[in-house]
This record gives structure tokens, C-alpha cells and sequence, in this order.
């Protein structure tokens, strides 16, 4: 069964200006595990996306299942943990405290929610930083607490829309191989938004290239690197092949701009 | 926001700015002193005349400064005033102005909690009902527009005729100044957090009491603490504002009044520092309290 199932999806804007198409007719089928990256100029409606899968938009029109549900329902259903751009942590809470805000709100018991907490601490590798505040730490660490928050619920899908964009190359790097590493451990599906064509190529099993006006897919490359992937195999020319074909991807569907 | 840990960040008066505003008193002291020689001559100057006595400029100085009712008291006057209401009666003297104080101060607390409460419920109200929005806000502001000097003495007759008289009237004209402060700091600070922080909780399908108590809340805190301070200031000049008509003999406005009645420019004058004091120190510990908050919770700007 797929994961994420878009059929002929649209999602229309009424503006002062008159309609803004954000997406027209896109199809993306996701199945269980996969890496999914969508890149594409800004305006191109990969948040958008992301959004209606995660029921923080409506379609306008087509058909868009999440777990074979309709998204609001698999929201309800905890389908989905979501890490937006910045890390969005509480400053009032602990970075424990940050983590167990979800827990609390979906009702988990107190000892069941330690437990989960310390587990994804563990996963993030943020162990025995639980009892600082979020100010204490840098702003890696505060993204990495992020999508330990995202990740405590056991959702089967991770959505993250740009999650790394506000953090500097080298962070960035560091972040990339730790999230891959996370992915093979749990084998989560991840929905990834980006405008790097490199982290794009290094993370995805999968990348959604990407165009705007109106918003729609352009191409859909799967990737042949193999899933275990040291930070120097953007260095081999397979590598540089994929990352040609996604620039190409984005060229063509960008037109003269 | 890590340098809340510094021990560098100064708290108190030192001593590179304890010179400036000693100056600046100073000045204000010595400006007092001359207003007060100069509104307190004509009296002199006229009773100089009668007695056909010519005036000399020390003895003017004298004379001006050590009236029984002058028209504006000289400072140490009004601090000799001041001293013996505070510190020379026995404080459950009629005499006493720490007793007068406490009149004020017990209805200054009580209309503003009845403020804050009232500021409070109404901020929930409007952020969580497009028409509470709409109905409440315009009442709140046309509610600001009226003077308190008019709405004081209805409260007072309509209570009184009601049969409720003492604390409770006073209370609730104080509270008529403070809830305002507190709604709008409210409806302001209920409303900071942002879309991201909305759609986070939406991704948890968070309900709205949730997202209340756990977001909402805590972010209005800032807000909450600076419209409390405003308040709390309110809620002191609605007490006395209160305590002006239908002849109170009790609080720091009855004395205001009974001063004016009797010429008592000194009692006045004291009445009113007692009444700034007794401002600072209420607007100081909401400060406080407010430190040690948002200290706490991270908030600290």
C-alpha cells in the first residue's frame, strides 16, 4: 500500500490579484520507507504540498490519501510527526518539556512519556540534554529537539519543510548525515521540502522536481545511490550525474526565467 | 537571551547614574523652593501692608516658607507632613495617614483584581469569538471615553441606595479603570503566537483549550505583566477618584478632600506624595514579581 497517493491534486488561492494556482494536477505516489525530497524554486508549491498532506491546506481538486485516508483523518490518527523551518521549541519548557508538549496534548501517560522522551533524545543523539532550556542550545540542536518532538509519537511518516535552511553548511551537513542515519534506524517515511539540489540528492531515495505557475511536477527521478551514504559520495560521479538531472529538471520547467 | 545569566546586568541605582538623577532632584527642589517663595509673597507682602511694615528680602524668605497655610507648601514642609501622618500617629489614628493608606490601598487591590479578572475573561472571550471581537471592544473603549470623575459619584449613589457602601463601590470604580489596560494588553498578547506555532499544534490536532493553556497563556505573560503595571496605577487614582464624593471620611482622597475644605494645602500635599508613594511601591512590586516570571519562563527581554 502507498504511503502518500495524489491523484490529479489542486490547490487554488483566491487573491486580491484573482486566483494563484499553488498546485495544478499533480500525481506522486509514495510508498512505505521511501526519502522523498521536493525542491523547486520558491512558488513552486512544494510546502504547499507538504501542507495538504499534512491537512494544514484543503485541495481545491483531485483525490489526496495518507495512509489510504483522507490527511485530516490520518492526522487524527497521528500519521504524521511534522518539523517545520524554525525549531518553534517553547522557551518556558525544558528541552524534555518541549518534547513532551505532543505527548500531553495526545494524552499519553506520565511514565509512558519519559520513556518516549528519552528514546528519541537518544535517536537525535541529544541524551542528557533534556533538562536544558532551549536557549541553552545551539541552533542545530534546537532543530535536532524539533524532530525528536516530531519523531515521539511514533508517526509513521516524517514531514519536514525545510528544516535545515536557517542553519550554516557545516551544521547543515552534520544534520543531513544524522537525519540519514535516523531514517535507516526507523525506517520512517520522510517527506522533505529543499531548494539544495545537493541535500536533495544526498537525503532522497526519490526527488520531486519541482515549478511554479502554476505550481506542478516536472519530474520525478528516483535515485540509484545506495541507502548507506557517507558524506563523500557527493564527490562520485553518480552523484554529480543525479545532481545534473535535477538541475536540468528544474531548468527545463522553469522556462526562460 | 543568555546574558539574563550575566551578573553584569544591573539591577539597582550605581553610581555613574545615582549623580544625574540626584542632580535632576536637586533641580526640582530648588525650583519648588522658589515657586513657593514667590505664590506665597502676595499674602505676605499684603500683610506687610496692613501693618505698614516694609519687608526685607530674609525675612520674605522667611516668612513665605513657614506659612500655616501657604498657597503652595515648601518641601520640607509637606515632608514635615508627611512624617507626622506616616510616622507620628498611631496608625489606627484618623490622623494617621498609614490608616488612610490602607483604606486606599485595601479597594486599590480589591478593583484591581476585579480589573485584571474582568480584563482577562473579556481577552479570552474576544480572541476565541469573532463576535465577541466585534460586540465587546467598542463598549471597552466608549467605557474609557466617559470621565471617571462623572461615573464615580453614580456608582457611589446608585450602590449606596443599593445599600452597599464602603470598599465594594470604590473597588469597582478603580476596577473600571484597570480592567482596561489588562484587555487589551491581553487580547494583544493572546494573539502573539504565530502561524507556525498555530499550524504545530494543529499537526498534533491540539483542542482549543489546549492550545490555550499551553500556548496562548504563557506567550500573553509579557503582555499581561506590562498592561498589569498600568493597571495597578489605575486602580489607585480610581479608588481616590472614589473616595472624592459623597463625603468619604476614610482614605487618601477623603483626606485630599477634607484639606481642600479646610485650606490644609500641607495635608494635601501629603496625601498626595503618600498617594505617589504608595503608586511606586505597587507598580514596583508587579515589577518584580514580573522579573522573577519571566525570568523564569525564559521570556526575559
Amino acid at each position: 500500500m502507498s504511503v502518500i497517493e495524489a491523484q490529479r491534486v489542486s490547490l487554488t488561492f483566491q487573491t486580491a490579484d484573482g486566483p494563484v494556482h499553488a498546485l495544478k494536477d499533480v500525481d506522486l505516489t509514495v510508498g512505505p520507507g521511501e526519502f522523498v525530497s521536493f525542491i523547486g524554486p520558491s512558488g513552486c508549491g512544494k510546502t504547499t504540498f507538504l501542507r495538504s498532506i499534512a491537512a494544514l491546506e484543503t485541495p481545491t481538486a483531485g483525490t489526496l490519501l495518507v495512509n489510504g485516508i483522507d490527511p485530516d483523518a490520518a492526522r487524527r490518527a497521528r500519521a504524521y510527526g511534522y518539523v517545520f523551518q524554525a525549531p518553534g521549541l517553547y522557551p518556558w519548557r525544558t528541552i524534555s518539556g518541549n518534547i513532551s508538549l505532543p505527548l500531553e496534548i495526545m494524552g499519553f501517560s506520565k511514565s509512558d512519556r519519559a520513556e518516549r522522551i528519552s528514546r528519541v533524545l537518544d535517536l537525535v543523539e541529544l541524551s542528557g540534554f533534556g533538562g536544558r532550556f532551549p536557549w541553552q542550545l545551539s541552533g542545530g540542536m534546537q532543530q535536532r529537539a524539533s524532530i525528536a518532538r516530531a519523531l515521539a509519537f511514533d508517526a509513521d511518516i516524517l514531514l519536514m519543510d525545510e528544516p535545515f535552511g536557517a542553519l550554516d553548511e557545516i551544521v547543515r551537513d552534520r544534520l543531513n548525515e544524522a537525519l540519514l542515519t535516523l531514517w535507516r534506524k526507523t525506517g520512517k517515511t520522510i517527506g522533505f521540502v529543499t531548494h539544495s539540489i545537493p541535500e536533495a540528492v544526498y537525503l532522497s531515495t526519490k526527488i520531486v522536481v519541482m515549478s511554479p505557475r502554476p505550481g506542478r511536477i516536472t519530474r520525478v527521478i528516483d535515485s540509484p545511490l545506495p541507502p548507506d551514504r557517507p558524506l563523500d559520495i557527493r564527490d562520485t560521479p553518480e552523484f554529480i550525474a543525479l545532481a545534473h538531472e535535477v538541475r536540468e529538471g528544474l531548468r527545463e520547467g522553469h522556462g526562460s526565467d | 537571551m543568555t546574558d539574563a545569566a550575566l551578573p553584569s546586568r544591573r539591577r539597582w541605582i550605581g553610581a555613574e547614574n545615582a549623580l544625574p538623577i540626584l542632580a535632576v532632584i536637586l533641580m526640582i527642589v530648588a525650583v519648588w523652593y522658589l515657586a513657593a517663595i514667590r505664590m506665597n509673597a502676595r499674602w505676605e507682602h499684603d500683610q506687610a501692608a496692613r501693618a505698614g511694615v516694609e519687608l526685607t528680602l530674609p525675612d520674605l524668605v522667611t516668612l513665605t516658607l513657614t506659612q500655616d497655610r501657604p498657597v503652595l507648601p515648601a518641601p520640607h514642609q509637606v515632608a514635615q507632613g508627611l512624617w507626622d501622618g506616616l510616622a507620628g500617629q498611631a496608625v489606627t489614628s484618623r490622623r494617621s495617614l498609614v490608616w488612610h493608606a490602607w483604606v486606599t490601598l485595601s479597594a486599590t487591590l480589591a478593583g484591581f483584581a476585579i480589573g485584571t479578572g474582568a480584563g482577562i475573561l473579556l481577552a479570552v472571550g474576544i480572541v476565541h469569538s469573532r463576535s465577541m471581537d466585534q460586540s465587546v471592544m467598542p463598549w471597552a473603549v466608549a467605557s474609557q471615553t466617559v470621565p471617571i470623575l462623572a461615573i464615580a459619584p453614580m456608582v457611589i449613589v446608585v450602590l449606596a441606595s443599593a445599600g452597599i457602601t464602603g470598599l465594594l463601590p470604590k473597588a469597582i470604580i478603580a476596577a473600571w479603570l484597570s480592567f482596561f489596560p489588562v484587555l487589551v494588553g491581553m487580547v494583544k498578547g493572546l494573539r502573539t503566537p504565530d502561524a507556525m506555532q498555530l499550524d504545530q499544534m494543529r499537526s498534533w490536532s491540539a483542542s482549543r483549550a489546549q492550545v490555550f493553556w499551553r500556548l496562548r497563556l504563557p506567550s500573553s505573560l509579557p503582555y499581561l505583566f506590562a498592561s498589569l503595571k498600568v493597571a495597578i496605577a489605575a486602580a489607585l487614582v480610581g479608588t481616590i477618584v472614589g473616595e472624592l464624593p459623597a463625603g468619604a471620611t476614610a482614605g487618601l482622597g477623603a483626606r485630599l478632600l477634607s484639606g481642600s475644605y479646610y485650606g490644609q494645602t500641607v495635608q494635601i500635599w501629603a496625601a498626595l506624595f503618600a498617594a505617589a508613594f504608595l503608586a511606586a511601591g505597587l507598580v514596583a512590586l508587579v515589577s518584580l514579581i514580573e522579573r522573577r516570571v519571566l525570568a523564569r519562563m525564559g521570556l526575559a527581554r
